[in-house]
């Protein structure tokens, strides 16, 4: 009986799983069916006129999770290292309880800090300046063109990198901790400099925890939705610069269906299914990765 | 340059590379939480915990999103931990060596940091289909619905936190249970769940910290209502929530809404960190 009452929970995770996706298949159908594969390499989206092409926010979730990445990798990776080889004893664990805590903080506060302060502390004191200095003409300047109000992609990026930071930094460290003390301490008696122990013996060791955790990371600004929604400026179509305004799967789905209806409802809902098969594939690799490590 | 030397400053631009790395974060991380604080705190009053949100969030208080709140978080807690414990003591104490032990719990990791915006979507999309076929379109929206999205994202942490607690205990204790006589489900029930109760606890804390800052999920299920729930009847109907409160005032112009936007961010984000900081607490107390 209670075995099986416990078994039925069990599966209904599974349940719960497959349902998610049924859903978004079932609702997104209608949409697949009109537009076809059309739908997923074209980025007209008019709902005036009910065409609808999911590229647009697929291209701009790739990339803000990608530039999000960039920044947020080697912050991660050093502030890990900092505090497993080189913060004072006493410090090293209160620190790491933060960096915790704020993997934490909901993401709409990120947000909201980002449209409030982050965006026009950018827009006046770094977009403004770096597209008056090019020519509007020059390759640099066709890179740095947008309209100058702070929602663009980099500052989606921006914020998004502040938000999965202490989450990656917390991952790294734990993967560092599970070093053996003995190999670590045989590398440094071989005369290795920090950087040494670190390039050469911790990060082989738990390289593939490493990955895992660097694309969990990934997954989550993939699907992430409050901490784009306000600062992207939510425009269809692809970028065309780096301080353009874009939008994301997750911003474009926030932002529009609570208004939408029948073709336009089935479009969004289809994007959430070309998002929901991009992070179960990212997680689940990320996972076999992380499993494999065993920490 | 001597290899010796190249490998001094190399590590010297790696030390310092780290000591910036971490001065970098604390940096950013720091100036949000001095707004936060700054901001938030300003606009507390007791207004804010009696009065009712208006519309465009020019005056009153935040009643009905912390009552929202409270009550989705509640119910998605009640579903979770029902469904997570059982599932998590499944994994723990049944699942040995099972390929569907093997797929629930590799499952249950990917589920724990799916896109919150799917499920509430998904949600939505089946509260669609039922109130359709049930001809009954005024019950779209309701806190019933906000509570479950709620609850499916809560439940895969109930369940790694139970499975990670259970295992903790000894075998000793099982088997000890077993040769008094006692059925295996018995064992689970009487013993391994009473040594391991800090342990449950804890993943019913961690899982409520997850979903009560959530936004997204909330957006197409809950939708947000001016007034506070009065009645039982209420949970079929539109709910507000602090997140949701917040997602309206921030894109609202005047200084007002913006105010209560900070100051209903400060609450959710001490309800989060307070929650998470006493489930650690309680978590490691349980690992010892």
């Amino acid at each position: 009986m209670f075995r099986s009452a416990c078994y039925t929970a069990a599966t209904f995770l599974l349940v719960v799983l497959a349902g998610i996706m049924g859903a978004l298949l079932i609702g997104g159908w209608p949409a697949f069916q009109k537009f076809g594969f059309s739908f997923f390499y074209s980025s007209v989206w008019d709902p005036s006129n009910d065409i609808y092409g999911a590229a647009g926010p697929i291209v701009g979730t790739l990339i803000t999770a990608f530039l999000s990445l960039l920044m947020a990798l080697p912050l991660a990776i050093g502030v890990a290292v900092f505090l497993v080889e080189f913060c004072p004893r006493i410090l090293a664990q209160p620190i790491a309880t933060v960096v915790d805590l704020l993997a934490g903080v909901p993401s709409i506060v990120y947000g909201m800090w980002g449209f409030f302060v982050f965006a026009p502390w950018f827009a006046a004191h770094v977009q403004l300046p770096i597209s008056q200095s090019f020519d509007p003409e020059s390759f640099w300047g066709k890179f740095f063109a947008g309209v100058p109000n702070g929602a663009n992609v980099f500052t989606a990026s921006v914020i998004l990198a502040i938000m999965i930071l202490p989450y990656m930094a917390s991952i790294f460290r734990e993967l560092f901790l599970s070093v053996p003390a003995a190999v670590r301490e045989a590398a440094y008696g071989l005369g290795c400099t920090t950087f040494d122990v670190v390039k050469s013996v911790m990060i082989p060791f738990v390289q593939r925890g490493m990955v895992g955790g660097t694309m969990l990371g990934f997954g989550r600004a993939l699907g992430e939705t409050m901490a784009v929604t306000y600062v992207i400026g939510n425009a269809h179509g692809f970028p065309k610069s780096l301080f353009d305004s874009g939008a994301t799967i997750a911003s474009t789905i926030a932002n529009e269906f609570g208004e939408a209806t029948g073709l336009h409802q089935s479009a969004l809902i289809a994007m959430g299914l070309v998002l929901f098969l991009m992070t179960f594939a990212v997680l689940a690799l990320a996972r076999a990765l992380l499993n494999s490590q065993k920490i | 340059m001597s290899r010796s030397l190249q490998r001094r400053v190399a590590n010297f631009i790696f030390t310092v590379g780290c000591w910036l790395a971490t001065g970098i974060a604390v940096f950013f991380l720091a100036l949000l939480f001095w707004t936060l604080f700054g901001k938030g705190f300003a606009g507390l009053s007791l207004d804010i915990f009696t009065k009712d949100a208006t519309s465009t969030g020019d005056a009153g208080g935040l009643l009905n999103g912390i009552l929202g709140s409270l009550i989705m978080c509640f119910l998605g807690m009640v579903f979770a931990l029902m469904i997570g414990i059982l599932a998590g003591t499944w994994l723990s104490e049944y699942s040995e060596g099972s390929k569907i032990g093997e797929a629930v719990r590799f499952l249950n990791d990917v589920l724990l940091s799916a896109p919150s915006i799917l499920v509430g979507l998904a949600v939505s999309i089946y509260v669609y289909l039922v109130v359709n076929a049930m001809h009954a379109p005024q019950f779209t929206f309701s806190g019933l619905a906000g509570a479950a999205a709620l609850g499916l994202l809560a439940t895969p942490i109930v369940v790694r936190t139970t499975e990670d607690m259970l295992n903790l205990q000894p075998s000793a204790l099982r088997e000890a249970g077993v040769a008094l006589g006692a059925s295996r489900g018995l064992v689970v029930r009487q013993i391994i769940w009473r040594a391991a109760k800090t342990g449950l606890l804890t993943g019913g804390l961690l899982g409520f910290a997850r979903i009560s800052g959530e936004t997204a999920p909330l957006l197409f299920t809950a939708l947000g209502n001016p007034e506070h729930f009065h009645t039982l009847s209420d949970l079929i109907h539109p709910m507000s929530a602090l997140p949701l409160l917040i997602n309206t005032f921030v894109t609202q112009p005047g200084e007002n809404a913006v105010a209560f936007a900070w100051t209903g961010a400060l609450l959710v984000s001490l309800a989060v960190l307070s929650v998470n900081v006493i489930g650690r607490y309680l978590a490691r107390g349980a690992r010892q």
